[in-house]
């Protein structure tokens, strides 16, 4: 009773200080925002100049090339939306954009899913000795360059490469072949090396995810008899939406933007059938003098990324709030 | 948590299996680079003589000693500049959150997604414009424009979470906002740094397209660059090109190795902001 009494006094004696320093507050307040503005806009003019120089103007200026027809040294001719018309009709291009989105089949969904079955296999003993070096095991794709992965795998898929050979072992010799070198397998085939790239990343994402689920949920469903499944889907996969949002997101733009990992596997070949939309920009804007066209396959890529990216984020929002 | 043993013994292998198939092309690297020059081993089978001096001459042939050092020149001239500004910029918008913070901010989001292939066509033009084609300046100004979208981004993420209290304690002792965030902030800011630190190094060690299209002369460039050239040169000589990419490989996964909990915390966090 007694305790209660002097709470309240506190509180109102509070209360009045409050409303005294609330006032002087925020006159304080405004007037520190004022000079603090000056000096947070100091502090952030080199960030907002690098971005400006290299990123901003760039991009505008590839926009106003894609109007253009240009060889780089001559001068060059408005054309309009011509390149753009262009980019629907011509099959190598439209090709281009097509094979970025099958790269996704592999890039994003088999790493996904596959990392999303492992992940939940494993949850039971992610402390253990085993799971403990996976991790460092798993990871080393993501460290080296794609440059690399891409020069390793080429040789891997080739005819007398490790791929066959353990096909071979298996006693599926007949179906071996060079995987990259046939106009039928040689996409599939880059898109398992993404695949065997990203899987790591999103496993280890989605474990991360996994564990930090209360175990709690988990005993509730196995006393009300949920079998593995039903735990996975009512329980696991709702409770991994960020995580999953965040593989999608990553892999998608790895599979659209990607570059480093085709040049290196196939160059675009056999013919044009691995030929995505960061090789052809490359090549048109620099080998064949096709500028404005290869900046407008450059916007289309951009906005591409952006339609991919920009749902996917709303998508994790909802589910956030 | 209840698994039960037949669960775990299906979690166990299919770990062991995805880690052998992860591991076994770096296996395969590694034998064929020991068989003779010239030939064309199959996937896995040890030479009959190990040809060691296969690496000493995949060395000479790709003058790694200089491209280790261009590689090293770039990392120094990207990621302390990089840190630094984005480290500033981060401080204001997540800290001192300026009129107008927020659609700075938004600016940045927007290039988070950005694919480089989007804007290397400018890029190569104003790099003629500045003279800078075919040095490392070509390779150091873009990337620090291009990774400031996530390091302001992550440096940002990272001040707003730092308690107000704080800030307020030291300023009620006297402190300025620049000794604020010298004294008080950024000793505070190390775990988020260093991992800002390993994501920038490894970005740009392994930086491919600005790489090609920028500078032309191998020795210029980055070692994911330099691996594209070696291989025009020496694809033909599996043995050899095995050799000097495993030793392009070398300097990363030495430094993984050593950082490796940080490495696997800063990209697991890092995909997760970004």
């Amino acid at each position: 009773m007694h305790k209660r009494s002097t709470v309240i006094q506190g509180r109102r004696e509070e209360d009045a200080v409050a409303r005294f320093t609330t006032e002087s507050r925020r006159r304080a307040l405004s007037a520190r925002r004022l000079r603090r503005g000056g000096l947070a806009l100091a502090l952030m003019a080199p960030a907002v100049l690098a971005y400006v120089v290299f990123v901003i103007r760039p991009i505008v200026m590839t926009v106003q090339y894609s109007f253009y027809e240009w060889n780089g040294v001559t001068p060059s001719t408005w054309v309009g939306l011509a390149n753009y018309v262009e980019l629907f009709h011509n099959p190598e291009l439209s090709g281009s954009i097509v094979h970025a989105f099958e790269l996704i089949i592999f890039f994003s969904f088999v790493p996904v899913a596959l990392g999303l079955f492992t992940a939940n296999a494993i949850r039971g003993f992610a402390t253990s000795r085993l799971a403990v070096v996976s991790r460092t095991v798993l990871f080393l794709p993501q460290i080296i360059p794609l440059v690399a992965a891409g020069i390793m795998w080429s040789w891997q898929m080739s005819t007398d490469g490790l791929v066959n050979q353990v096909l071979r072992l298996l006693g599926l010799g007949r179906v071996g072949r060079a995987w990259l070198g046939d106009f039928n397998t040689a996409l599939p085939a880059v898109g398992v090396i993404g695949a065997w790239v990203l899987f790591g990343l999103c496993m280890l994402l989605l474990l991360a995810g996994m564990t930090k689920i209360d175990p709690a949920l988990y005993e509730a469903a196995r006393v009300d008899g949920a079998g593995p499944f039903r735990e996975f889907f009512a329980i696991t996969l709702p409770s991994l939406r960020q995580e999953i949002v965040v593989c999608l997101t990553v892999t998608v733009i790895a599979a659209l933007a990607s570059f480093d990992l085709v040049d290196n596997a196939t160059r675009g070949g056999p013919g044009n059938s691995t030929l995505v939309p960061g090789l052809e920009i490359y090549y048109l804007a620099f080998f064949q003098r096709e500028v404005g066209m290869a900046s407008a396959l450059a916007v289309a890529l951009m906005v591409l990324v952006l339609a991919v990216v920009v749902p996917l984020q709303l998508i994790n929002r909802e589910g956030k709030s | 948590m209840i698994v039960s043993r037949r669960e775990e013994w299906l979690g166990r292998t299919l770990l062991v299996l995805l880690m052998l198939v992860t591991v076994l092309p770096f296996v395969s690297l590694f034998v064929t680079a020991l068989h003779q020059p010239g030939t064309y081993p199959s996937g896995l089978s040890w030479p009959a003589t190990p040809h060691w001096s296969n690496f000493a001459d995949a060395f000479k042939a790709a003058h790694m000693g200089k491209l280790l050092w261009s590689s090293v020149i770039i990392v120094i001239g990207v990621v302390p500049i990089s840190m630094l500004i984005s480290t500033l910029a981060g401080f204001a918008l997540g800290h001192l959150r300026p009129p107008g913070g927020r659609a700075v901010f938004i600016g940045f989001v927007l290039g988070l997604t950005l694919p480089f292939e989007g804007i290397i066509i400018p890029l190569y033009y104003q790099m003629r414009d500045f003279g800078l084609l075919n040095t490392r300046w070509a390779i150091i100004l873009p990337l620090i424009g291009l990774y400031m979208p996530f390091a302001v981004f992550w440096m940002r993420a990272h001040f707003i979470n730092m308690p107000e209290d704080i800030s307020e304690a030291a300023r009620i002792d006297g402190a300025n906002t620049w000794q604020l965030f010298w004294r008080i902030h950024v000793p505070l800011s190390m775990p988020a740094l260093s991992a800002l630190a390993i994501l920038l190094f490894l970005w740009t060690w392994n930086q491919f397209l600005l790489a090609v299209v920028l500078v032309s002369d191998p020795a210029q460039r980055t070692m994911a660059g330099a691996l594209g050239a070696f291989q025009g040169q020496w694809g033909t000589d599996i043995p050899l090109l095995c050799a000097g990419s495993l030793l392009i490989l070398t300097p990363t996964l030495i430094i993984f190795l050593v950082f490796q909990r940080r490495f696997v915390a800063a990209l697991l966090q890092g995909s997760l902001k970004g």
